[in-house]
């Protein structure tokens, strides 16, 4: 027969599936400048829309007046709170159970906050427009530092206190001050404080994980189009969840659900920054509806840097326990966390803090106690996933420090102390002492590996060497080698425990195998970058025979997609992944059935092969998948449907837990305080490995991002809660030429309960990464007594650190 | 608001009248009235190129210059270096080396790297990433990028020698 020619080898070679690096087919689009981002929509008679923004942190708006700027040329119509509030839209529901004002209603809360919505012909029309607006203000007592705020008398949000003024309970319950928003507890408080008291050694630590921001190249922005004849809305934006955006739309707007259409166009990188609502959206739905027009709305960098989704800022004070020989007993954490002015964190509903406790880490710790208390600060809203999956990466470098920190206190090697807490590969699946059931691991043989490949021994001795030579006034550098295993939790989530306003966190996936053997799959997520269209084709390709090269991928159109809850914390392949999987394993079993009878066998004589079924010990006889697609099509066949098509929707039942081990080896100049990064080796398991090129991909700009975020990128402000750190002269973005090369390798531990046994990879470089850097800078400094120093660690800071340890004073 | 003026540009070989006012940046002219849209906006400070295009023969960040400045220049974009029936050099090697991701910064990346090339085309890894240290990638970490200049690189020269 026909397509009989081939090997074995060379048909699985001709699907292009899982496992092999197939080459992105996005690519030829974005190379040649034909992306379609949102700021390249262009439709007839379209408007922009933009802010006025507060200047100040807190105060009080005494009055708006636009009169001025609706004289300006071009200018078409000025929103204030005023014109929403009859709507019920001055203020919108958080993804976090809180709420947030759209446009400031009496008051504003941080600096850069959304004052009032200019709508003009074009982007300079709405400029002129901002700058004739009048706002005047009173101002108020800025409170930045979260400690400050749990104390002060300041009430910061007046709509979440009772009459009496006491705080009334919040979504997560009661809370303990005006401006505080919750406390969530994971563990045994008791128990985990009795084995501390009891310990042989404990050590205890403070640190601040700054504030930062996503900062993707591309801003959040959108263009609403209100068709009123049809009564239509079209609302393309930089959606990272187009499927919840219109169900939060249709919500809020009390426009029906299916006359909304939410399309997520090509996005220019995500990062957790475009998961969360913007006034910025609501407003250009708002000003459609008033002016009959579309209206465009696209952050500029420095709105991008103050207002939408930063991430991070968490104080985190631990306590861990051990035995004398280093064998961990016990953990305590309690975090403050910075909220800013409102509680707009993307996380899934039952868990404020996200996933903080994932945060006994790696380590078989038997006892563990956590606790986070939310507070409102005079800064902008957000506390999103920057790269990481819902506060993990918080997690993650809180045990990596304390591990750090345990060896010092223990005068122990780090590396050591790590191997001799790891879980062990017989424990999966892991109960964790905080919640989490583990599914698959076998952290000992990465660790060796990565210990092995880059010749830990020989790095410790060099080191040595180099700091005798310091101490000798032979050097001016000293050296550090930064260590970090990390265990991630990804792939939100199982429905029973995660949802976001109450959608379950499940995804999905749709085929439509045509006629001639090609075939369309959609998808409730959305590429940021990540390569879907080319990754799920090669999922697609091995189960169901046909090549990825004639599967076309889509995502990000509410009107033809399947729902879902896109694309953040990793969870496209665990999730969705595993949907597409599943919708290609019902494809295969009907395609058995039109197989069998084709052959003239019953159904379980037939079995896949590649590409193909073929009659059991009849190899000759077989009918390949092409051929099957089209008998779906051509020919009645008895008890089966025409067509070829199948839908999934999959509730995983449980996260997965990709981890890794890396190693960061740097010169320091103590003189300077400028890190030099001689290497960097990253092992990571993520599970079955669908594409490695796009896998490697994944974890060089990951590292990258984490190299910003340890080294010097946050986002900072004054007393007055001016941000001080805006624009991307004072906001570290890494360029080719501070970024080294990495070394990347891997093992592989599928994931027992996914159908591919895939894990999720996007996130663990970043994860595991900021970490690794930060022990980097610390281990380089131990030897002369250093125990914590906060991130992030840019030259002023290293060069402190320094000086503080005396190392300036003999030069 | 200042009043509107006319200006020439010759953009990717074909020359553009456009009626702007002389405070437009030049990357709004292309972008929104010449409905070239590879050039992209990231920051409009100059800080990450990803608006890159070249002017007269040198590269430009076109967020910072007026289209008054850009008056009877020749300009080229991404759409200008190559197409679907004959890409450069430059836009095969990011396919084949995974030199992108959201693709947001590609265009400013290779138009870039085309205009290095040219001033050098030879480069070594260390004047690569000098070289492209004014072009910002937030997903990449670089490591493809640089692996694809340098196979543009060495297939440029390979076929230079060849026509010789
Ligand atoms: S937009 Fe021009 S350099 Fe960033
Ligand atoms: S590929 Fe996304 S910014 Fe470079």
């Amino acid at each position: 027969m026909k397509d009989d020619v081939d090997s074995r080898e060379d048909r699985i070679a001709n699907l292009k599936g899982m496992g092999c690096s197939r080459k992105r087919v996005e690519d030829a689009r974005f190379t040649q400048g034909k992306g379609n981002y949102v700021d390249d929509i262009k439709l007839d008679g379209m408007l922009f829309g933009d802010f006025v923004r507060s200047p100040y942190a807190h105060a009080t708006i005494k009055s708006i007046d636009s009169s001025a700027a609706m004289e300006v040329p071009g200018v078409l119509a000025v929103l204030t709170a005023a014109d929403l509030e009859p709507l019920g839209l001055h203020w919108m529901p958080t993804l976090a159970g809180d709420k947030q004002m759209v446009l400031a209603d009496g008051k504003v809360l941080f600096q850069g906050q959304e004052v009032a919505f200019v709508v003009a012909r074009d982007r300079y029309a709405a400029a002129d427009g901002i700058e004739a607006v009048e706002v005047e203000y009173e101002e108020l007592p800025v409170l930045v530092d979260p400690f400050a705020s749990m104390t002060s008398d300041v009430v910061l949000r007046p709509d979440t206190v009772a009459d009496d003024g006491s705080p009334a309970n919040g979504a997560h319950g009661p809370r303990k001050h005006h401006n505080h928003i919750f406390t969530w507890e994971a563990g045994d408080k008791e128990p985990t404080e009795q084995v501390i008291a009891n310990a042989e050694v404990v050590a205890e630590e403070f640190m601040y994980y700054h504030r930062t921001h996503p900062c993707p190249l591309e801003t959040c922005g959108c263009v609403a189009s209100m068709d009123k004849v049809n009564g239509k809305l079209t609302l393309w934006g930089t959606f990272q969840a187009p499927h919840a955006i219109r169900t939060v739309v249709s919500l809020i707007s009390g426009i029906e659900e299916h006359n909304i259409r939410v399309i997520s166009p090509d996005i220019g990188g995500g990062f957790g920054n475009k998961v969360g609502a913007y006034p910025g959206y609501v407003c250009s739905v708002v000003a459609s509806i008033v002016t009959g027009k579309p209206v465009k709305w696209i952050e500029d960098r420095m709105d991008n840097l103050m207002t939408t989704a930063f991430a991070r800022d968490y104080w985190m004070k631990g306590r861990i326990s051990a035995t004398k020989e280093g064998k961990i007993t016990g953990l305590h954490c309690h975090v403050t966390a910075d909220h800013g002015g409102f509680d707009a964190c993307a996380d899934p509903t039952k868990f404020p803090a996200g996933f903080m406790n994932i945060c006994t880490g790696s380590y078989d710790i038997p006892t563990a106690y956590l606790e986070v208390d939310g507070v409102y600060t005079n800064k902008a809203p957000g506390g999103v996933s920057y790269r990481c999956s819902f506060r993990v990466t918080e997690a993650v470098y809180f045990i990596e420090r304390m591990i750090e920190v345990l060896a010092i206190e223990l005068d122990m090697d780090a590396a050591e102390l790590r191997r001799i807490n790891f879980i062990r590969k017989e424990q999966f699946p892991y109960k964790a002492a905080l919640g989490w059931e583990y599914d698959s691991g076998d952290y000992h043989t990465a660790w060796d590996k990565a210990m092995q490949a880059v010749d830990y021994d020989g790095l410790r001795a060099e080191q040595a060497q180099r700091i005798a030579d310091f101490k000798a006034g032979k050097t001016r550098k000293l050296m550090g080698i930064g260590l970090t295993h990390f265990t991630e939790i990804v792939g939100a989530g199982p429905v029973k425990n995660c949802d976001i306003l109450g959608l379950g966190m499940f995804d999905s996936c749709e085929i439509r195998i045509h006629p001639t053997g090609s075939a369309i799959a959609r998808l409730g997520t959305i590429s940021q970058g990540q390569g879907h269209a080319t990754t799920f084709a090669q999922i697609l390709a091995s189960e169901i025979g046909l090549p990825a090269d004639s599967i076309t991928i889509e995502e990000g159109d509410t009107d033809t997609a399947p729902y879902g809850l896109g694309t953040y914390g990793s969870r496209s392949t665990p999730v969705a992944g595993a949907a597409t999987a599943m919708a290609g394993r019902k494809i295969r079993a009907k395609a058995q059935m039109i197989a069998a009878y084709l052959l003239e066998v019953h159904d379980d004589d037939v079995e896949f092969d590649v590409d193909r079924f073929v009659v059991k010990g009849a190899p000759e006889r077989f009918k390949t998948m092409k051929e099957i697609a089209f008998a779906a099509y051509n020919q009645a066949i008895p008890g089966i449907e025409p067509g070829l098509e199948a839908v999934s929707y999959y509730d995983p039942p449980n996260m997965t837990y990709p981890f890794g081990a890396y190693v960061c080896v740097m010169d320091i100049d103590v003189d300077t305080g400028v890190p030099d990064i001689r290497r960097f080796y990253a092992l990571d398991d993520c599970g079955t490995r669908i594409n490695p090129m796009i896998i490697e991909g994944q974890v060089h700009g990951g590292l990258t991002e984490a190299l910003a975020v340890a080294l010097g990128q946050e986002i900072a402000y004054d007393d007055m809660g001016n941000v001080k750190t805006g624009t991307l002269m004072d906001f570290f973005l890494p360029t080719a030429w501070e970024v080294p090369n990495y070394e990347t390798d891997h093992t592989v531990t599928p994931s027992p309960h996914h159908p591919i046994g895939a894990k999720g990879v996007g996130e663990s470089p970043h994860v595991g990464g900021v970490p690794c850097f930060s022990n980097a800078v610390h281990d380089a400094f131990r030897a002369f007594g250093l125990r914590q120093t906060h991130m992030p660690h840019d030259h002023w800071r290293i060069w402190k650190t320094a000086n503080e340890l005396g190392l300036h004073d003999q030069g | 608001m200042s009043k509107k003026q006319h200006y020439t540009l010759t953009v990717n070989g074909t020359e553009e009248e456009v009626l702007a006012e002389p405070r437009e940046l030049l990357i709004y002219t292309l972008r929104e009235r010449l409905n070239i849209t590879g050039p992209h906006i990231g920051c409009e400070t100059s800080h990450c190129g990803a608006c890159t295009v070249t002017i007269d023969g040198k590269s430009v960040k076109s967020c910072t210059m007026f289209v008054a400045q850009a008056d009877g220049k020749e300009i080229t974009t991404i759409e200008g270096l190559g197409g679907p029936d004959a890409l450069h050099p430059l836009q095969q090697a990011f396919k084949e080396h995974h030199g992108l991701q959201c693709g947001y910064c590609t265009p400013g990346m290779i138009t870039r790297a085309a205009k290095l090339l040219e001033e050098n085309p030879n480069p070594t890894e260390e004047e690569i990433r000098f070289g492209m240290s004014g072009n910002i990638c937030r997903c990449t970490g670089y490591q493809n990028i640089v692996k694809s200049i340098q196979a543009a690189a060495a297939e440029m020269n390979a076929s230079k020698e060849a026509a010789e």
